[in-house]
């Protein structure tokens, strides 16, 4: 799987990605790895608020929200093409 | 903290006719099915308590089996077993047994909804360690077909083994019956065995388990190893015996490395939930249900914010224009059940003490009863169906700018209406530091009781003159409720940067598909928002209105002109009351605002509610029972100082207006903010802070123009 280097934040609506790494520095971010957020799992820009910030991804068919700086901390590789 | 876990005999041991209730832990995450499940099982036999000195409330209930009752304890939604938020933390106390006042659980019953089985397993993996039985709830899983997920019970139970699991649909009640057979057997029979998903961190706990000088379950020792000696894990790491610190410290080296233990976790754990997943769970492409589709169109930005507003506006003119005729009833009600106890009990103190005390004091308590009633019904059918996370969501970059978050937004729209539900509202709020800030800035808001204040004010004292297409009174009103605005903004703009300076909490919201609420859980959750209402602020605001009628109607003036009118009468008494002296005596305070004495009477007597202020002025100068608002206007236009100029100038006037804007004279809001804060420090300073900003407000006003 290679890691391209992009960010959550990046995928556009309706695309989808595999986490491929993530930063854990940060207890917020460890936060929200204990919600599912971890390398190896699948997600899908499902919508964003207006002006982009926050955005709401679906993993494993449930529906979570982040902020665009929580986003950063995610790197995803893309297995799937956005519309 | 005591330990209770040694002195448990196993429930089959005792007696039948002997037998304590059972107790069973229900455990889930937020939006996983919890309540709707708990009231299935437990109808009406249930009752909601406190947990001690926390303001979080405790919801017991009673399952009805042939042998015996089972108490069903349900617990505030966790994602897992280590805490991120003060709700957490006792839940996660509870379920460890440490919580007082709560019997540790014979049993949990772990609700997980079908449709998200991915964050579900992660906690019941950790649940499977405390070394109680198990049942899983497989909540929606009518919902979880509709949208193609097919769950193999069968294949699941091989990876959890030991843990009864039954899918259910609460709101139809399909395999209720199932489940409640499983939850009467589960107390005392076998615990899980433990689930292969973290086989190191199993057997470092089992170790420690063995020399532990208390009996201990692994999942308590885990957390110690996850989570370190922090907090409430405290007690656990002094029951470890002795060098437990070196010998933690040793296996987190070996288990963490590096890592941040709570990111391994994470790590650890859900790569066996997607193992588990891909064996036990297939999904096929989506139906599409109007669900879904509705769903998809207000994932949309633009229709999303759009169906927001109107959502908001819907709610706020239910509020507003559905409570009015129950209030005025109310109003009447309590007005000519004072006159008829007046009529019958004749003149003196009891009569008065009954019509215009108690009569009064509690009419003032459940005239809010009408707004938060039809407040809290909105907002528990959005809560239930899944919008009100939507709004959070949709909202939160708005809300984030002014140092508030998304979840601010509906109790600072309820406020507009009433304050006293918007501030209840709050509890939706997660982050301690952003509720409190939200629970300040709240009373800022416009309220329906500062109408009256405002309408009688601008009415007599403002001219009615066109500004452009606009009139000056209507100006003035907006400006009136954009004073408000701007004061809450900056108040809590202020305030997170001062007293509840913090880092910006975490903002990870579940966001569920909409779903049609159920009606009995919709129906039991405003039944116990009004309990709390009328019980814990009722007594606060009927305190405070028996008190002020003391100082209005004490001492008695003896030396009355019986040719005076009842209204001068009235007049007159007022001025020898503690009241009227007390407004005497601050008078010097308030005259550099342009007050006289009468008119700092009627503020003080204002306190308990704002809108009493009307019926005082009314009383001080002499207009009595025909207070309407002309004859009202008409006194308060020609009153005047002893040297005849007049009071009400309009620079007095727009001070007067601007410090209603500001000051909190409401016991209501104050008796609520002491329930959801549990502690008298928010109430005395929102009071203060408020009444002096109205002061300066005023004091400007009045000097400058």
């Amino acid at each position: 799987m290679a890691v391209n280097g992009k960010s959550l934040a990046s995928l556009k609506r309706g695309q989808k990605g595999v986490i491929a790494s993530v930063d854990a520095t940060d207890p917020q971010v460890q936060r929200l790895m204990t919600l599912g957020l971890v390398e190896g799992a699948e997600v899908e820009l499902a919508s964003c608020a207006l002006g982009g910030d926050p955005m709401e991804f679906r993993l494993f068919g449930a529906g979570i929200s982040l902020r665009l700086e929580q986003a950063r901390h995610f790197k995803v590789s893309f297995n799937g093409a956005g519309d | 903290m005591t330990k209770t876990a040694e002195t448990r005999i196993p429930v089959s041991d005792i007696p039948v006719s002997r037998q304590p209730a059972a107790s069973i832990a229900v455990v889930g995450s937020p939006n996983s099915g919890k309540s709707t499940l708990f009231n299935r099982l437990t109808g009406l036999r249930q009752r909601i308590g406190n947990y001690p000195g926390v303001t979080v409330e405790k919801h017991v209930g009673t399952l009805k089996a042939d042998k015996r009752s089972i108490e069903l304890v349900d617990l505030p939604g966790t994602h897992g077993l280590s805490a991120h938020s003060f709700e957490e933390q006792i839940a996660i106390d509870v379920i460890f047994g440490r919580m007082q006042g709560t019997q540790p659980p014979d049993a949990i019953l772990a609700v997980v909804d079908a449709t998200n089985l991915y964050q579900g397993l992660y906690l019941v993996q950790q649940l499977v360690d405390l070394g109680i039985p198990i049942v899983v709830a497989l909540t929606m899983s009518d919902a979880a077909r509709s949208s193609g997920i097919r769950i193999d019970v069968g294949a699941l139970g091989s990876y959890l083994k030991g843990v009864t699991i039954c899918p259910v649909v609460a709101t139809t009640g399909k395999g209720i019956n199932e489940l409640r057979n499983a939850l009467v057997e589960a107390p005392g029979s076998p615990p899980p065995e433990p689930a292969a998903a973290w086989p190191e961190l199993t057997a470092a706990a089992e170790a420690l388990v063995e020399s532990a000088t208390v009996p201990l379950s692994r999942a308590e020792v885990e957390r110690v190893l996850i989570d370190g000696p922090t907090g409430n894990n405290r007690y656990v790491f002094e029951c470890l015996g002795e060098n437990a610190s070196e010998r933690v410290e040793t296996y987190r080296e070996e288990l963490f490395g590096m890592d941040p233990p709570l990111a391994r976790e994470a790590r650890v754990r859900y790569d066996w939930v997607r193992r588990v997943l891909a064996e036990a769970q297939q999904s096929a492409p989506p139906f599409h249900s109007w669900r879904t589709r509705l769903t998809a169109w207000l994932n949309r930005p633009i229709p999303g914010t759009i169906g927001l507003f109107l959502v908001m506006a819907m709610v706020f003119q239910a509020v507003f224009a559905w409570a009015t005729p129950l209030m005025d009833l109310i109003d009447a009600a309590a007005a000519s059940l004072g006159a008829l106890a007046a009529a019958s009990l004749g003149e003196g103190a009891l009569s008065s003490l009954v019509a215009d005390g108690v009569i009064a004091g509690v009419g003032s308590v459940i005239i809010f009863l009408p707004q938060i009633l039809i407040l809290f019904l909105f907002i528990i059918l959005l809560e239930d169906s899944g919008y009100l996370a939507r709004a959070a969501y949709l909202m939160d970059r708005a809300m984030r700018s002014v140092g508030l978050s998304g979840q601010s937004i509906i109790p600072m729209i309820s406020s507009f209406a009433c304050a006293v539900p918007g501030i209840m509202a709050t509890r939706v709020i997660p982050n301690r530091r952003d509720r409190i800030a939200t629970i300040l800035a709240a009373p800022f808001m416009t309220c329906s009781a500062r109408l009256p204040v405002y309408a009688l004010l601008i009415a007599a004292f403002v001219p009615q003159r066109d500004v452009g297409l606009l009139n000056l009174q209507g100006l003035v009103l907006f400006g009136l409720y954009l004073l408000g605005i701007v004061g809450g903004v900056l108040t809590a703009l202020l305030i997170r940067k001062t007293a509840l300076r913090g880092p910006k909490p975490p903002f990870a919201l579940m966001l569920p598909e909409f779903r049609r609420p159920n009606l009995q859980t919709v129906l039991i959750q405003l039944m116990g928002r009004a309990r709390v209402f009328l019980y814990r602020a009722g007594t606060v605001i009927f305190a405070v209105a028996v008190v002020v009628w003391a100082l209005a109607y004490y001492p008695r003036a003896d030396n009355i002109d019986p040719m005076l009118t009842e209204n001068e009468a009235a007049a007159v008494q007022l001025e020898q009351s503690w009241l009227g002296r007390a407004g005497k005596f601050v008078e010097p305070a308030f005259e550099p605002l342009g007050w006289d004495w009468r008119v700092s009477s009627a503020v003080i007597a204002g306190f308990p509610a704002r809108e009493v202020v009307v019926a005082v002025l009314g009383t001080v100068y002499a207009v009595g029972d025909e207070a309407d608002e002309a004859t009202l206007s008409e006194r308060l236009t020609s009153a005047t100082w002893p040297d005849g100029r007049a009071i009400f100038t309009l620079p007095m006037v727009i001070g007067l207006l601007i410090f209603y804007a500001f000051c909190l004279q409401c016991a209501a809001t104050l008796a609520v903010i002491r329930r959801e804060t549990n502690s008298w420090r928010w109430p005395v300073f929102a009071w203060a802070y408020m009444t002096m900003i109205g002061y300066v407000g005023a004091l400007l006003a009045y000097q400058l123009l």
